[in-house]
């Protein structure tokens, strides 16, 4: 907002058109202004949203209702000129709206579009006063700029706390280490090991070999699509790390293209005790454990 | 000079020796401890030695080196060595690290290392191959 003192040229400069009005005043004018019309003005911008097919994935009548309180909101701050508000509100649309799929080139859209609508309805009320015009936009386009600014911002930041929060969650799903016998743990991966996921299976498998006393670990690979060098590396040292800690490694299921890039890359696989399925592992682990077989009903 | 007190225990039971580091030791100490254990072996005529680094929670290259060829020494001299109590977080900076315990045989903790001494329990063999009992 503009805050200059009125000064003497201006009081000396009287314009016929429009009763002179303080800077201070001008706001509250406009702020009225858009009250007075806002059932019109809404209107327009609902069409407009629907003419450009933005928000598909809402009803009509979802459409009016966020519609109509985006416009109050909007009204508010140009007249408080506090955002505090409007950011709350933005971040509660946008938790509402972000799950229908809505997107952020949408989001941003449509508050240009309002912005668009109420400027032109502001050319319309003073095109006859060029000179109160351009002191009205001066007025209207810096507060307008930070509601657009505030939204988009709002609706982004909503995005990625919600992205933060699912790989949070994914992260505490993605490396279980189960026990399935006294001193016996599966490890089973599913999906893509990166450099995180590694080092977090790393960190979690070597305290369940202290908290469940494990002497033999299988890790299951078989729902891994791939591996790259860095994560087989990884891998290779954790099994190491492992058996320092007194726990043999028996990895299981690993792909064709897994065994491949494993080769090529040239990783020491010496020190790998690798079986074909999950259900090979378990009973090679039962017999490293001593614990009778199914088949020969001796103990081991 | 002797190690001081408290630094570690070498405690006889039956034909083992088992020897708790309790704090972290520097390199004098090391080489002392070093010394200490392999007489021991000899004075009590032990067949299994057990060190238990459990209470460390840094083990460094010349650390490392130094239970490597202790675990030798102790070989030359008739009693087979097992390291008990690695850290996962010494474990992993190890391997890290390049440093292995070469064909020294770890165990989880004092129990798991006296029953692989005792006969009763295999353990993962320090190469890589299939984990056996004691020979």
């Amino acid at each position: 907002m503009t805050q200059d003192s009125p000064t003497a040229e201006r009081l000396a400069d009287a314009s016929p058109a429009i009763d002179r009005v303080d800077e201070d005043e001008l706001l509250p004018q406009l702020v009225a202004h858009l009250r007075e019309h806002r059932s019109r003005l809404r209107e327009e911008w609902a069409n407009r949203i629907h003419r450009a097919h933005l928000l598909e994935a809402m009803t009509p009548q979802e459409t009016t209702d966020e519609t109509t309180s985006v416009y109050d909101n909007y009204v508010e701050v140009l007249e408080t000129g506090s955002v505090e508000a409007l950011q709350d509100y933005a971040r509660d649309l946008s938790e509402r709206i972000i799950p229908r799929g809505v997107e952020t080139h949408e989001v941003v859209s449509i508050v240009l579009l309002l912005r668009d609508v109420l400027a032109r309805s502001l050319f319309e009320k003073y095109q006859r006063d060029f000179d109160f015009l351009n002191r009205v936009l001066d007025a209207y386009e810096p507060a307008a700029n930070r509601i657009a600014n505030t939204v988009a911002v709002s609706f982004v930041e909503e995005r990625e706390r919600i992205i933060r929060q699912q790989q949070d969650s994914i992260r505490e799903l993605s490396t279980p280490v189960l026990p399935v016998r006294e001193q016996l743990l599966i490890l089973p991966i599913i999906g893509i090991l990166d450099t995180e996921r590694a080092r977090q299976l790393t960190e979690q498998l070597l305290t369940g070999i202290r908290t469940h006393r494990a002497r033999v670990v299988v890790i299951d690979v078989t729902g891994a699509p791939e591996v790259d060098e860095a994560v087989a590396n990884h891998l290779v040292r954790t099994v190491d790390a492992s058996r320092l800690m007194g726990a043999s490694v028996i990895i299981t299921g690993l792909s064709p293209k897994i065994a491949q890039t494993l080769v090529t890359i040239g990783v020491d696989l010496s020190k790998m005790h690798t079986i074909g399925d999950l259900q090979g592992g378990l009973e090679e682990a039962e017999r490293l454990l001593g614990y009778n077989s199914k088949q020969d009903g001796t103990a081991g | 000079m002797d190690e001081g007190p408290g630094l570690v225990s070498i405690l006889r039971q039956g034909d083992n020796l088992i020897a708790s580091i309790h704090t972290a030791l520097d390199d004098s100490e090391m080489v002392r401890f070093q010394r200490n254990l392999i007489e021991q072996i000899g004075r009590d005529r032990a067949r299994g030695v057990i060190i238990d680094v459990a209470a460390l929670d840094v083990l460094d290259s010349f650390g490392a080196r130094t239970l490597r060829t202790l675990a030798e020494m102790a070989r030359l001299r008739g009693a087979e060595t097992v390291i008990v109590g690695i850290q996962p977080d010494v474990a992993f900076s190890m391997v890290a690290l390049g440093l292995g315990t070469g064909t020294v045989h770890t165990a989880l903790d004092l129990e798991e290392g006296l029953a692989y001494l005792g006969g009763t329990h295999s353990l993962p063999a320090p190469d890589g191959t299939e984990p056996h009992f004691r020979p």
